[in-house]
């Protein structure tokens, strides 16, 4: 449905990093438009910016570690009409360099592009310290932002492409660790509409609404629950701002309950916006699946992911609690 | 550029009528900052007046250079000098900090669409301006005859961001950058050098590789040559540190921290602009 990849719950799904297609898509971008231009905080490889920077040196600002920097610079060329990307880790930037964001760049509505890799515990080994999850709350509650957060490499092409395209601030929610491909060419993408990627085929007793790379596992859990007797049907959000509050109220009107599922604090984030939604249009009752008021920890991704309740499993025992 | 004597005494009296305007906008609103917008208002005359290349009837004018105001507390100096210039009516000054006005407490670029950025938070117009001196070189290449300038303040020199910014103008050998510093030694809480001291500033600017010059911020010979030498440096960025008296022309304000964050009360702004409308007593016929 909705054009996915047919291989979807095949054990041998292909595995993309997200980021992979933001550093694709940067690259197509910038063959389009010469205006585009690449700036980095030390981290030009592991973000995906290299591509980039081996294509188009002349375009590529090497800022080195100072994200503060990284925001206000890129404020100023899109002064100049230039339309810059700025990439880092999310803990780093938008971490670190919130104010500037906000008064550099949203303040004067400069057409930048944030993009923080590295998003949620996913991230592993690393520890809590590299693993955002608070990137959506800090980005969606700024004015004149648009927040997008990218399911799979795919997605997350098609996302750069159309940042690059829109006039004004962007932030781009990537993932470091391969995660299945999710979506085809022929997905439709589009900014601020949320798309259908599962519908049961009985009517849906919950809505399960999901971002990121997690969507691959609440796919599992609508195709698990549905051979079970369960029927869900699941919205992909990949703008988290704006939101598409029709889908969102439409899907609340048709089932029962809603579930939100991200890879990030379940405050302030996907599950937080949908609520604001749903409290102002369509009172609902809501389970929120993501981390609780925790920080991340060294891992393997899919450990973490199970230990703070964000797998499948996690997902189907969520439902059928709040259906009982 | 040597100037003529009647060359300066025309940017003097210019300035004086710019302070005598800082003074009443700030009565006017009530709040604001007052040492900072008089200690530069001979700065800005000599920017707007002689220095930028500039059409105050064509703000969007491609080919002109781009002033970039890092320490946005002293907007009533940036506007008074804009007004004077013809950007706008000198009337609305008077509706600095007030609802609706085009001239908020800090620069906004959305409700001011002549200004190049909007600022407040400090620490962060001198890196706006090197991604403007970046873009203009990705365009324009390195002869490029547009400058940007950014105007700072000492006490944001405190501040991380201001130094990551040179560092990378320094890298990048950013020749059409030109930095100038409100070296007035005061900020909010107190003298500089007391707060967090700066000095040796010139040793730490050269050592980000800029070409540094130290001048008398209240001599427009010394400021339009010193603009002329940064423009004459090809391998850097320039700095001008530029010493200025806090609250200059009027003497109860000068050098007094106290005057940072504050604006004159009725009794003060008649004291004030009866002093500089007599050039300190100078004038004997002035009756208020």
């Amino acid at each position: 449905m909705n054009n996915l990849n047919p291989k979807i719950f095949d054990k041998d799904v292909e595995q993309v990093p997200i980021r992979k297609g933001f550093g694709q898509g940067l690259v197509l971008a910038a063959e389009k438009d010469e205006n585009i231009v690449g700036l980095c905080a030390d981290l030009t490889e592991s973000t995906q910016m290299l591509s980039f920077k081996e294509k188009f040196p002349e375009r590529f600002v090497e800022i080195g570690v100072a994200e503060q920097n990284l925001a206000t610079v890129a404020s100023g060329m899109a002064a100049m009409g230039k339309i810059p990307f700025l990439s880092s880790y999310a803990t780093f930037s938008p971490g670190r360099n919130w104010e500037q964001i906000r008064t550099t760049v949203c303040y004067n509505n400069a057409n930048v592009k944030v993009v923080g890799s590295h998003a949620g515990v996913s991230v592993g080994p690393d520890g809590g310290s590299h693993q955002a999850l608070e990137d959506l709350a800090i980005m969606r509650v700024l004015p004149n932002m648009t927040v997008i957060s990218p399911c799979d490499a795919i997605e997350a092409r098609k996302a750069t492409l159309a940042a690059a395209g829109m006039i004004g601030p962007v932030y781009l929610r990537l993932a470091r660790e391969p995660s299945p491909i999710i979506t085809t060419e022929e997905t439709p993408f589009e900014v601020g509409k949320a798309q259908v990627f599962y519908q049961p085929n009985e009517k849906a007793r919950v809505g399960i609404i999901a971002t990121g790379a997690l969507v691959y596992q609440v796919l599992l859990a609508a195709n698990q629950l549905e051979t079970e007797g369960l029927a869900a049907k699941v919205l992909n959000i990949s703008t988290i701002k704006p939101l598409d509050e029709e889908a969102i109220i439409n899907l609340a009107k048709e089932t029962e309950a809603i579930v939100t599922v991200e890879e990030h604090q379940t405050t302030g984030g996907l599950g937080s916006t949908v609520a604001e939604c749903l409290a102002k249009n369509q009172p609902t009752k809501i389970v929120f699946i993501g981390v609780h008021d925790k920080f991340g920890q060294s891992g393997k991704p899919a450990e973490l992911i199970e230990h703070y309740g964000m797998d499948a499993n996690s997902i189907k025992t969520a439902v059928r609690r709040l259906l009982n | 550029m040597m100037l003529s004597d009647q060359t300066i005494w025309g940017l003097e009296t210019k300035a004086n009528e710019i302070r005598q305007s800082i003074i009443e906008m700030l009565l006017e609103a009530g709040s604001g900052h007052t040492a900072g917008p008089l200690g530069m208002a001979d700065i800005f005359t000599a920017l707007y007046f002689k220095i930028l290349k500039h059409d105050p009837k064509n703000p969007k004018w491609e080919e002109r250079d781009r002033l970039v105001l890092s320490n946005g507390h002293i907007c009533p100096v940036l506007y008074a000098t804009m007004a004077h210039a013809g950007y706008f009516p000198i009337e609305e000054l008077k509706t600095l900090r007030k609802f609706g006005s085009r001239l908020q407490g800090h620069p906004h670029r959305e409700f001011l669409p002549y200004l190049e950025n909007s600022s407040g938070p400090l620490g962060s117009g001198l890196s706006q301006a090197v991604g403007m001196a970046l873009g203009d070189r990705i365009d324009r290449g390195p002869s490029s005859d547009r400058y940007i300038y950014c105007l700072m303040s000492d006490g944001e020199l405190d501040a991380g961001n201001s130094w990551e910014g040179a560092m990378l103008a320094g890298k990048e050998k950013l020749r059409n950058l030109i930095a100038i510093i409100d070296r007035n030694n005061i900020q909010i809480d107190g003298f500089t050098e007391d707060i967090m001291p700066l000095e040796n500033l010139r040793a730490r600017w050269e050592a980000w590789n800029w070409h540094v010059q130290e001048i008398d911020g209240h001599n427009f010979s010394e400021i339009v040559s010193a603009i002329d030498q940064a423009k004459a440096i090809f391998e850097k960025p320039s700095v001008i540190i530029a010493h200025t008296i806090p609250g200059k022309g009027v003497k109860e304000f000068e050098r007094d921290f106290h005057w940072h964050g504050k604006a004159p009360n009725k009794e003060e702004a008649k004291m004030a602009l009866n002093e500089l409308r007599t050039l300190s007593g100078k004038i004997r016929s002035e009756h208020e």
